[in-house]
């Protein structure tokens, strides 16, 4: 009797510590990321305020005043303008990078490096650099001038029209080089033989990429620009510290006005409709593009 | 002979020009990517006066200075906020590589049920916007005095760098080949042993970028050190550089000084780990 016992009790334990390892995990993220967003969207649904101390459920008022919002809806454009040219452009780019740091070349290891550069400073620091690059005094302006592309400097940050553009540019040198590195990666576990026989099938440089390593590369390439996409999204720190959203809100992205809405406006409950919009759109956008990279995969089987 | 070196002269001039223009790209990637940071750095030796005039001066060798350092340290006093990012984010990266590598361990070596499901919740929560839980969190800190505390924002960090790294640790763990286990489930080892004498020295080149990019990305981070800190004595660098203000103009030069000091140790260490951190990162993002 005893020793089969002892056997349960061995398989009882061998079966829990498996789940005992992760439980330090889940506690932290259900604390930290999967209650709080539970909550968020309950907050949602009442007026909770800390300017004039309400907290009642009040339904779907919240969702209706959001409607109406027109800085809202400003800002989820420009969010999603925002989200989809950097995204564009990163990948190209970083296509391009890829490409060009595969080739063996003296130096090589260096060049790589430097491209690490970009993606090590804290956007906060890129925020201010492109701030100081792109002022009304700064060198970019300069050399506009000097090189007569503009007769008067360009106020870019005070522009309605350049100041978002001016970010995307920011954001584009600031996360490039990850693109670059994954691509990069991916283009080195394409068989260096394919390379050799599209050669002896006598397949031009252009031919061998579009019709071999792109349809490769794709998987990797899909994969990077929804993790790029996902976090452009999120854009923050970049409005906040370089613009403040504006000129006249030009600038406003989703997470800066919901912050304002929140830690200005103490408006808890209206605040937290606009990250569940926020939240909701990001979850559209993640499964929409995780779908079609699935509906890919298995066309190519 | 003639007829050998026929090919060399006429392909000579066409190769000569690609190789021409592939080196103009790869002149053109460096300038790119290293142009804004080295022209921080050259504003941060300028003195005001050249920062203000609209020609600038393309390098401080006459006439550098070194007051905007001393202004960053001395007349703003920025070195605490360089304290609390170090105290939180260490912090933060330490317990959070504990409980990724014990998690990781479990998912790509013990048996268990719903590992998929466990992993599919780790995705789901490292694509959650920081502004959908910050108000909660906001709550919770309040109703634990954690408020403008190193614990309260180190406790967000943790769950902020946990999914990254399990699926960093996960991805290398699931590579090591099974022998490894089972030798050392012959020689007597229990799981946790097995964790920390076998499969950690053989998992070290994926433990250093996890353990990295955690710390890169808590040191970065600006949305919740924002709005969970609020006087100087926690606030971490981010805060410091966006609240970075002048009385009347902007501060150019202290404001590139400040994020040299606060940049240049962080560049040092992604080229020490370049070549880990990229291998820890596509192994996650491509074997995954």
């Amino acid at each position: 009797m005893g020793v089969p016992r002892v056997l349960a009790t061995r398989s009882w334990r061998q079966s829990l510590t498996p789940v005992i390892l992760i439980v330090p995990m889940l506690a932290s993220l259900l604390a930290v990321s999967l209650y709080p967003v539970l909550r968020t969207i309950w907050l949602g649904f009442r007026n909770t305020s800390l300017a004039i101390q309400g907290d009642k459920f009040t339904g779907l008022a919240n969702a209706r005043r959001l409607t109406h919002d027109a800085i809202f809806w400003k800002a989820w454009r420009q969010t999603i303008e925002f989200t989809a040219i950097s995204t564009l452009v990163e990948t190209l780019l970083g296509l391009l990078i890829a490409l060009a740091l595969y080739k063996k070349f003296r130096g090589r290891g260096l060049v790589r490096a430097a491209v690490l550069v970009p993606w090590a400073i804290p956007t906060v620091v890129t925020s201010r650099m492109f701030g100081w690059l792109f002022d009304q005094g700064g060198v970019v302006n300069y050399l506009l001038v000097t090189l007569h592309i503009v007769r008067l400097p360009v106020n870019f940050l005070g522009s309605t029209t350049l100041a978002l553009p001016t970010l995307m540019l920011a954001d584009i040198w600031k996360t490039t080089p990850f693109m670059a590195l994954l691509l990069l990666a991916g283009l080195q576990t394409i068989q260096p033989s394919l390379a050799e026989a599209a050669r002896i099938d006598g397949a031009s440089t252009w031919r061998y990429f579009s019709r071999v390593r792109l349809p490769l590369l794709m998987p990797t390439l899909l994969i990077a620009a929804l993790l790029r996409a996902l976090d452009a999204f999120r854009v923050f720190d970049l409005p906040y510290v370089v613009t403040g959203g504006g000129p006249a809100s030009s600038t406003e992205t989703m997470s800066t006005y919901a912050y304002k809405t929140l830690f200005s406006g103490l408006q808890l409950g209206y605040g937290s409709t606009m990250a569940t919009a926020m939240f909701v759109t990001e979850a559209l956008i993640a499964g929409a593009f995780g779908l079609f990279i699935v509906r890919r995969m298995r066309q190519e089987g | 002979m003639a007829a050998i070196a026929q090919p060399r002269v006429t392909g000579g001039p066409r190769r000569f020009a690609r190789r021409g223009g592939f080196g103009f790209l790869v002149a053109a990637i460096v300038v790119w990517s290293l142009f804004p940071f080295v022209w921080e750095m050259i504003t941060s030796f300028e003195p005001d006066k050249d920062l203000s005039r609209f020609a600038p001066q393309w390098l401080p060798i006459p006439g550098g200075t070194l007051q905007h350092y001393r202004n960053v340290f001395v007349a703003k006093n920025f070195a605490p906020y360089i304290v609390n990012s170090v105290i939180v984010d260490v912090s933060a990266t330490a317990v959070a590589l504990v409980f990724a590598g014990l998690a990781a361990y479990s998912l790509a070596r013990l048996p268990m049920r719903g590992k998929g499901l466990v992993l599919g919740l780790v995705l789901a929560v490292s694509m959650f916007p920081q502004i959908s839980i910050v108000t909660p969190l906001y709550e919770i800190m309040i109703r634990l005095h954690l408020l403008d505390t190193y614990t309260g924002l180190s406790g967000v960090y943790i769950g902020l760098a946990l999914p990254l790294m399990v699926y960093i640790l996960w991805g290398h763990f699931r590579a090591i080949p099974r022998e490894l286990d089972e030798a050392a489930k012959i020689d007597g080892a229990g799981p946790l042993r097995t964790f920390w004498s076998v499969i950690i020295p053989v998992a070290l080149p994926g433990v250093v970028p996890a353990a990295l990019l955690g710390f890169i990305a808590s040191w970065n981070e600006l949305l919740l050190a924002l709005s969970f800190t609020t006087s100087p004595a926690h606030q971490t660098i981010p805060v410091g550089i966006a609240n970075f203000t002048g009385l009347y103009s902007i501060p150019w030069g202290d404001m590139a000084a400040a994020s040299v000091v606060v940049t240049l140790p962080l560049v040092v260490l992604v080229l020490i780990f370049q070549k880990r951190i990229v291998e820890g990162v596509t192994a996650g993002a491509i074997k995954g």
